[in-house]
């Protein structure tokens, strides 16, 4: 299960993405060497949602390929964790949270195979994690959106996988779920896994992540956050909008300040 | 009255349950994957292609006419997925577009045919619009009986894949699933019952079929295994009563005695189902409504008299006087109480708290403190914990949280004790 040292996390090569005879990303190449928290940060439409979809497999690419730990992703299905937008599914649907937790178990199950005791405490330690193993038997609908959100993150922890995409975990969450999606990004991170977040909080960026994948449809900068999170990037990334750039700035400052 | 079912209508009665079975487990998938329209769509789009089959086998052979229904089912299914992609109509157009053309197609084909064949055979089609189910032999039972049994036989066995890939498909793919094989398996199921139903119910009726047991079978249970075995058995238990009712009350076909069976049955579990029926919400409505009112006359009285223990008059204006909906509210709550033993009048005007409303009382406001104080220390746990009440609070919340929310009320309030 652990990967060759010498072939890089991810490297995408060359991607473009377009539906609809519509570009949305262009000409994409971005290589992670090693372990990393990782922020995808850009403004709406920029195409960070995309990115990690067409990473995932689940958009069609135009052009390009990607690999994970040297294979196409097809080949590491198992060392992928994925937590999607809140928004993407129905949560009236008739299944308890420990039922969606155990949902990601069934890659490595496998066909045929039903999760038994071992996954179910698995499924139970990876709830207690995040903070809700009070509610295990409950519905999912009765769940506020933070604990929805929660629910997603301890899913995507029942992977055991080696990388996680996450499609903005902290959008519209209490303050205490945005501190135990950062704690488990540290976690995670201390594990050796890597972590790509589609982020939208530029004040919290040079806190949360250790690089920066800036997009605006193509690549503006990628690299460590204290030389690529920059004014003369985020300029590029953002254009002129004020507000962004005004909470860009204090992070900024905030980054000096800490250094 | 004939009291004991001929052996005829016990062939149908075994074929309309095993199809409302049938039909209850893929309509469960259906439902839940937003494809309940799909079913009616399938259902009119299977009318040429029976008419076709029809006319190109000669005679009435059941499975022969079913694939040729379950082909052009199939390529209606797929106009519908082509005109939303390759064009801007939304699909409900699509499927408003597709079922009204195959169906209008099938009508113009059986008017065709039969206008050309012999008399005799005249009413083999008409009877698939409405259904037929006196027609049902026992050859057809089997065949309804052995679909009905794969799809069982199938649906035990990729449980877990059904469920995942109807929850969350995205996901299902990411984590390596065929998606959408996985897909057309469950829209294949749905076409195969939609189709074996045609002879029984008929096109209009059958997607009632589908839909119904499954919407019954959601109010009663948050559990996906428990509703499929639910939406089976109600599937099982319309067919097989609206079969009777038919034969009971010479009411045929059959088709749609069966459909209202199955309204009945939605009604009913719309209406009483436990938590998510009508009647409950209301009834939980009111109940806490009622407690709420309660609460508020307890701590009313409580702070009006202090820590004296001894009754304390209570300004008659408090719960009497003040006019409109929340007075009268109060006043009720204030009656409830007293017959319930809490409270007791005193004579010339005013309520007092007896030994036992005292202890409510007591209750609610310890429940009021804790409550705070769960909203001060763990905001974000609020909404999980929504059915919180006052007065049983400790009950509901783990023993560890209350502990220290004790602690909690102690530091901040050390004037306050339980």
């Amino acid at each position: 299960m652990t990967p060759p040292a010498s072939a890089p996390v991810l490297d995408i090569h060359d991607m473009t993405v377009a539906y609809h005879r519509k570009p949305v990303l262009w000409d994409i190449d971005l290589t992670l060497d090693a372990p990393s928290l990782v922020g995808i940060i850009g403004p709406n439409g920029a195409g960070k949602s995309t990115l990690i979809k067409a990473v995932l497999g689940l958009v069609p690419l135009a052009t390009g390929d990607v690999r994970v730990f040297g294979k196409p992703v097809e080949r590491q299905r198992l060392a992928i964790g994925y937590v999607p937008q809140r928004e993407s599914v129905d949560w009236d649907f008739p299944a308890s949270v420990l039922d969606v937790v155990l949902m990601g178990t069934y890659g490595q199950l496998g066909f045929l195979r039903r999760p038994g005791r071992r996954e179910r405490q698995w499924a139970l330690a990876c709830l207690e994690h995040v903070g809700l193993a009070d509610l295990a038997q409950r519905q999912i609908g009765q769940l506020s959106g933070g604990q929805q959100q929660r629910t997603f993150l301890a899913r995507a922890l029942a992977q055991r996988a080696q990388i996680y995409l996450m499609d903005e975990p902290m959008a519209g969450v209490d303050a205490a779920t945005e501190r135990v999606v950062f704690d488990l990004l540290r976690e995670l991170r201390a594990d050796g896994k890597t972590v790509l977040v589609v982020h939208h909080d530029l004040r919290t960026v040079p806190e949360y992540f250790e690089r920066v994948v800036m997009l605006n449809m193509r690549l503006v900068a990628t690299g460590p956050v204290e030389t690529t999170f920059t004014a003369e990037n985020l300029h590029k990334t953002y254009g002129g909008r004020l507000p962004i750039l005004e909470a860009a700035g204090e992070a900024l400052r905030r980054q000096e300040r800490s250094e | 009255m004939n009291l004991v079912p001929s052996y005829n209508t016990l062939i149908v009665l075994a074929g309309t349950s095993l199809l409302g079975a049938g039909a209850g487990l893929a309509g469960c998938f259906a439902m839940l994957r937003r494809q309940a329209l799909l079913g009616d769509a399938l259902a009119h789009a299977g009318l040429p292609g029976l008419c076709l089959a029809f006319w190109l086998w000669g005679e009435r052979s059941l499975p022969v006419l079913l694939l040729g229904a379950l082909v052009s089912g199939i390529a209606g299914i797929m106009a519908i997925a082509a005109i939303g992609r390759f064009t801007r109509v939304k699909q409900d157009a699509a499927i408003g577009i597709v079922l009204s053309t195959f169906f209008g197609a099938g009508m113009v084909l059986s008017r065709m045919i039969q206008n050309r064949v012999s008399s005799g055979s005249r009413a083999g089609l008409d009877s698939y619009n409405l259904g037929k189910t006196a027609g049902m032999i026992s050859t057809d039972v089997y065949l309804i009986g052995g679909i009905a049994l794969v799809a069982l036989i199938m649906i035990v066995a990729l449980y877990k894949e059904f469920k995942l890939v109807s929850f969350d498909p995205a996901f299902a793919r990411v984590q390596g699933w065929p998606a959408t094989a996985l897909d057309l398996l469950l829209t294949l199921l749905v076409a195969i019952m939609v189709v074996i139903g045609l002879p029984a119910v008929g096109v209009v009726l059958m997607a009632a079929m589908l839909i119904l047991p499954a919407a019954a079978a959601r109010f009663w249970t948050d559990r996906l295994g428990v509703m499929l075995v639910l939406s089976a058995l109600i599937g099982a238990g319309i067919g097989g009563l609206g079969t009777l009712a038919s034969a009971q009350f010479s009411l045929s076909p059959a088709g749609p005695v069966i459909v209202l069976v199955g309204t009945a049955a939605f009604t009913v579990s719309l209406l009483i189902a436990p938590r998510r029926g009508v009647v409950a919400r209301v009834l939980a409505e009111t109940a806490y409504h009622r407690r709420l009112d309660e609460q508020k006359v307890l701590a009313g009285l409580r702070e009006a008299e202090g820590d004296e223990p001894l009754a304390v008059e209570l300004p008659p204006w408090r719960f009497a006087a003040t006019a409109g909906r929340g007075a009268r509210r109060r006043r009720a709550a204030l009656q409830r109480l007293m017959v319930q033993g809490f409270v007791r009048p005193i004579l010339g005007g005013g309520f007092s708290l007896l030994p036992s409303g005292q202890q409510r009382a007591d209750l609610v406001e310890r429940g009021r403190k804790l409550w705070v104080a769960l909203l001060l220390r763990y905001p974000e746990l609020a909404h999980g914990y929504a059915e919180l009440d006052a007065e049983t609070i400790d009950d509901l919340l783990p023993a560890k949280i209350v502990a220290e929310l004790e602690a909690d009320m102690a530091s901040a309030a050390p004037e306050w004790s339980p």
